[in-house]
């Protein structure tokens, strides 16, 4: 009975975190009261569910026990403004008679959009929708983005009272302003899936890169008709496909043109393919259509060697048009250099090296050591490989890069 | 701001290393240095010699003791012991001082230096610096120059 309870408990825990969470804080825009009031559902679940039985419907009874904390805590308050809050609670408490368990409705996406809001500081928006919608701590979070557990707790808990203070609402933009806000929820999703996949190689490094393609199947699941959601899922699955031969056997780097496609995923290309066809059908194409497009391409040149590096500068084309962003451009020049050659390609960057931010851009120097080798500058491909070992985090990396600067001087 | 960032290993695991291995791992200590000349964040570096050679001086209720030996992590405590060591325990071989923004940014510069794969590197804000070879500086308020 324990061990069933607690199951349930914890499958609870996993499904219906972000979807209770969602609920409660849209009554009151009190994303940590909200927390506080599900953290105490879940705990008295865990001492009366083994005695009195798992509930036929555990989110409800959840929800239930949750609100009532809720309704609590501002009677505990007290102020005239908790007052009015209260009174609206009690009414939808009655309201809420009438409702079916059942009928919980679903108001997550309206959090990622409040969580993602342009008053929410960009960095932190993408650790709000982590902590929101899937309810991991501070610590995993921190761990993740290189933040300790405290710092992070404090600037989450800054974040979410911003929330409030702001009065910002749990609702989904409305078509005008839909692309912009949507935009910047499919960033921090894809914010987090980077993480996972450049920064955190391990085990914990894959956890972040699936709860962020969870994150993403969310979005398309509750935001049916929009391309974008569609293709930022399909971005993230596309190299999530690839995850298993990103590394040879003994740890070392392999470049995608490197890699043996037998250890691709397949399925999940599949998915990530379908899914593109039906964003591209849907409507307009925005910036995650575009680079899931690339990555389509890229994976089709390997799987049957067709030459279609054209039409993968011809997307960064599109893509750089769109968007001004310095790290297409520098994408663009990898691409270019296949098509039209290493000094054409140098020769695009050029705007780059006035550029501060990329200074301490470790891919900026690895694809300029790189094209700086093809056109015979070695003394200048040295350093600015040298430069990109510097910058990497990652050993593997940083050996591989440093492969490609002793054939140089063997060359 | 200005930041020290204390680079922990294991002496005896550094040793071990065969020569080759080591070799690669200096030129990846020298690539970061370049990085971070490249960005404006390097001050200085030093290398230190082993805890072995080290010596520590304590006044002990007007009693000096000398002893030989470094302070040692020992499972995230300080404390001084003689070597050879038993167990696998981290010494402060060598250390960056840096220049960035803030602490976060100066966490980032610790993530790409090799040393993050040998051992903990403590990362401390620093309030101010007098030099021989260089103007007083302080948190404050940067270098000081002289009108």
């Amino acid at each position: 009975m324990t061990e069933a309870a607690r199951r349930a408990a914890d499958r609870a825990a996993r499904e219906s975190y972000g979807r209770l969470l969602a609920f409660l804080a849209a009554r009151t825009r009190d994303v940590a009261g909200a927390e506080d009031a599900l953290a105490e559902a879940f705990a008295s679940a865990l001492t009366s569910w083994p005695e009195q039985g798992v509930p036929a419907n555990p989110d409800a009874w959840l929800l239930t026990v949750a609100r009532r904390r809720q309704t609590d805590a501002y009677r505990r308050a007290g102020t005239s403004k908790s007052g009015e809050m209260h009174l609206t609670l009690m009414r939808e408490e009655l309201d809420d008679l009438a409702m079916t368990p059942e009928a919980i409705p679903d108001r997550r996406l309206a959090l990622m959009f409040a969580c993602a809001h342009p008053d929410i500081d960009a960095p932190l928006r993408s650790p709000l929708i982590l902590q929101t919608i899937l309810g991991l701590t501070a610590a995993d979070i921190g761990a993740a983005f290189l933040i300790p557990a405290a710092t992070m707790g404090q600037r989450l808990v800054r974040a979410k009272s911003r929330i409030a203070e702001l009065g910002i609402a749990f609702e989904i933009p409305d078509t005008t302003d839909l692309p912009d806000r949507l935009d910047a929820v499919l960033e921090a999703i894809y914010a987090a899936y980077a993480k996972g996949w450049n920064d955190l190689v391990g085990e914990a490094g894959g956890q972040l890169a699936e709860e962020a393609i969870w994150l993403g199947r969310l979005v398309v699941a509750l935001l049916p008709t929009s391309p974008e959601a569609k293709g930022m899922l399909a971005l993230m699955l596309y190299s999530h496909a690839r995850r298993a031969a990103r590394r040879s056997p003994s740890g070392a780097y392999v470049p995608l043109d490197e890699q043996n496609t037998a250890l691709w995923d397949m399925e999940a290309i599949d998915a990530a393919e379908t899914l593109l066809r039906a964003a591209s059908s849907a409507g307009p194409t925005g910036r995650c259509q575009l680079e899931a497009a690339i990555q389509s391409a890229h994976i089709v040149r390997r799987l049957t060697d067709a030459d279609n590096w054209p039409v993968v500068v011809k997307l960064y084309d599109i893509l750089h048009a769109m968007t001004l962003s310095p790290v297409v451009l520098l994408n663009r020049a990898a691409a270019l250099a296949e098509t039209e050659g290493p000094a054409a390609a140098l020769a695009s960057i050029a705007p780059l090296a006035e550029d501060k931010r990329m200074a301490d851009y470790q891919p900026y120097w690895a694809v300029r050591g790189r094209l700086l080798a093809e056109t015979g500058n070695r003394e200048a491909a040295h350093e600015a490989l040298t430069l990109a070992m510097g910058l990497s985090t990652d050993p593997a990396i940083r050996d591989w890069l440093e492969a490609r600067r002793a054939e140089l001087l063997a060359g | 701001m200005r930041f020290l960032l204390m680079l922990y290993a294991e002496e005896k695991a550094g040793a071990a290393i065969p020569p080759e291995q080591m070799a690669r791992a200096m030129e990846g200590m020298y690539a970061y240095q370049q990085a971070l000349e490249k960005a404006g964040a390097f001050i200085s570096t030093s290398a230190l010699g082993m805890t072995q050679d080290a010596r520590t001086l304590r006044m002990d209720g007007g009693e000096v003791k000398n002893i030989d030996g470094a302070f040692i992590n020992q499972g995230g405590t300080l404390k001084v012991e003689e070597g050879p060591y038993a167990e696998a325990r981290e010494q402060f071989g060598g250390l960056f001082v840096i220049e960035c923004e803030d602490m976060d940014a100066a966490v980032k510069w610790a993530a790409r230096c090799p040393a993050a794969q040998w051992g903990p590197i403590e990362i401390r804000p620093i309030m101010n610096t007098i030099s021989a070879n260089e103007a007083p500086w302080c948190a404050e308020g940067g270098s000081v120059t002289e009108e």
